[in-house]
């Protein structure tokens, strides 16, 4: 489980999150919606830790981000896996060396063999076993997202990050990509966060829905409430897609 | 203020380099990987450079010493002493600070834009430590061997052009080079190369690490990168040769 408590953060006179709050648990897919520059990618690089907030603190099973020690700082973050906007994958490296790498960085202690079937075992999950010795640059987007997914379960994470996981892909590559972040958070017990503006991400997948507007919590709730919500920025972000309007 | 708070910064992001860094056995392939990318990759350029200036410096001279009261060795002596105290280490830090110092600013820019710092940073492996510190250790490894390889080749280049020319004969001029050699220049050469090298890796990589944007920033990081290296290294130039000489 992770909570959130009262983030806030602000950039010279802008605030772009004014005390965020809320809890992300076990097993979920959980989704931080909202407009563009509403502050998301902000509040997610917050429960991060890679953009330090003004106030507020981010608990993952009861330990704090910001007041533990560097050790136990290093601890949280080996359980957590990361999906980046781009991919985030190192150019320099093969599609199976990219996943490889946290191992070889943070698991002395697994042999070589260990960590290439590790590795194996992740790309056979995202499907790209086929693509293991191409480079980043040789891969489709939808494949640079597939790529980075197994690196981020390579290590058997407790938390899973998604930053728009579905920018810059087409519809059906999109879709995939959901069923395989909501399967893979059921198959290894996730608490999964994904930031999105994507609709059709909410109502696939999202468990558990906190809506950002204007640096604040609008709403909160699941993706069956979302639609019949009274939040009127809400309803004016849900509704913005014709397609969503004529479905209700 | 800003002087002071990007000052304040740039140690800040130094001693985040060595502070809580990684397993001694990540780096020594990092290290020799960076050795070749800074170091192999820069021989040519440093090779062309220096064997010109070399040239360069032996016929001006020898047009410039007219008087019959003045042995020819003198040529070999001047293009000696100035390949050694000067051109050898500074005016090849001075394109390496082009070659190699865009070249990281570029790479670890690049990096940071496309969220590959950040991903190494949520694994909870210190980014700048593994990015940052091979880099620093391989350019002050590589920096000073380029800069024998550039005195050697300088004076080769004196040798040769003069033998060519007619200007000096090659036992004048390897007199001349004999002639009052203090080894103390070679240790001051040495270290000179030592101290721009670190500066030329710390500044370089402190631009490109904090890049924020898009490829408009990158090429900013790196024109920053290079015209700041150079500047260090000119500044370090005169404080070394006023400590040191």
């Amino acid at each position: 489980m992770i909570e959130i408590i009262n983030i806030k953060k602000s950039f010279g006179d802008k605030m772009v999150l004014d005390g965020v709050s809320g809890t992300f648990e076990n097993g979920n897919n959980s989704l931080i919606i909202g407009a563009s520059g509403t502050g998301k990618s902000v509040l997610l690089k917050c429960i991060v830790g890679l953009i330090q907030p003004d106030e507020g603190d981010v608990l993952y099973d009861g330990r704090s981000l910001y007041t533990s020690t560097v050790s136990e700082v290093k601890k949280i973050r080996r359980e957590m896996g990361m999906l980046f906007q781009g991919g985030a994958l190192f150019d320099s490296l093969s599609v199976a060396e990219n996943v490889r790498f946290p191992l070889d960085m943070l698991m002395s202690e697994m042999s070589d063999q260990e960590k290439h079937d590790q590795v194996m075992h992740s790309l056979e999950r995202v499907g790209l076993e086929q693509s293991a010795n191409k480079r980043p640059s040789e891969i489709s987007g939808g494949m640079r997202k597939r790529v980075g997914i197994a690196r981020a379960i390579v290590m058997n994470p407790k938390y899973l990050f998604c930053d728009e996981p579905n920018s810059g892909l087409d519809p059906m590559t999109s879709i995939k990509i959901d069923e395989l972040i909501s399967e893979i958070t059921d198959e290894y017990n996730m608490t999964t966060i994904v930031v999105t503006h994507d609709m059709n991400s909410v109502i696939g997948i999202g468990e558990y829905v906190l809506f950002l507007y204007q640096g604040l919590k609008e709403w909160e709730g699941d993706s069956e409430s979302i639609l019949h919500a009274k939040s009127q920025p809400l309803r004016e972000f849900v509704f913005a897609s014709k397609i969503m309007e004529r479905l209700l | 203020m800003n002087i002071i708070q990007n000052w304040g910064k740039f140690f800040l992001f130094l001693s985040s380099t060595v502070r809580n860094r990684e397993p001694f056995r990540v780096y020594p392939t990092l290290v020799l990987d960076e050795m070749v990318k800074i170091g192999t990759n820069s021989f040519v350029i440093v090779a062309i450079v220096s064997t010109f200036i070399g040239m360069v410096t032996c016929l001006q001279t020898a047009d410039n010493l007219v008087s019959p009261l003045v042995p020819m060795s003198v040529i070999g002596t001047i293009c000696r002493d100035m390949t050694l105290l000067e051109l050898a280490p500074t005016f090849t830090c001075v394109v390496l600070a082009g070659k190699v110092g865009s070249n990281l600013a570029g790479e670890i820019g690049s990096m940071r834009i496309t969220e590959q710092i950040d991903a190494i940073d949520v694994m909870g492996i210190n980014s700048s430590s593994y990015l940052i510190l091979p880099k620093i250790i391989a350019a002050c490894i590589m920096i000073p061997a380029l800069c024998i390889l550039a005195a050697f080749l300088s004076l080769l280049g004196g040798y040769m052009i003069g033998e060519i020319t007619g200007a000096i004969s090659p036992n004048d001029f390897v007199t001349g080079i004999r002639d009052g050699f203090r080894p103390f220049n070679v240790f001051f050469a040495l270290t000179k190369s030592f101290v721009f090298a670190f500066l030329i890796s710390t500044i370089s990589s402190y631009k490109g690490y904090y890049t924020f944007g898009g490829a408009l920033e990158i090429g900013q990081a790196s024109t920053k990168a290079v015209t700041n290296s150079v500047i260090a290294v000119l500044f370090a130039d005169l404080i070394l040769a006023k400590i040191m000489i």
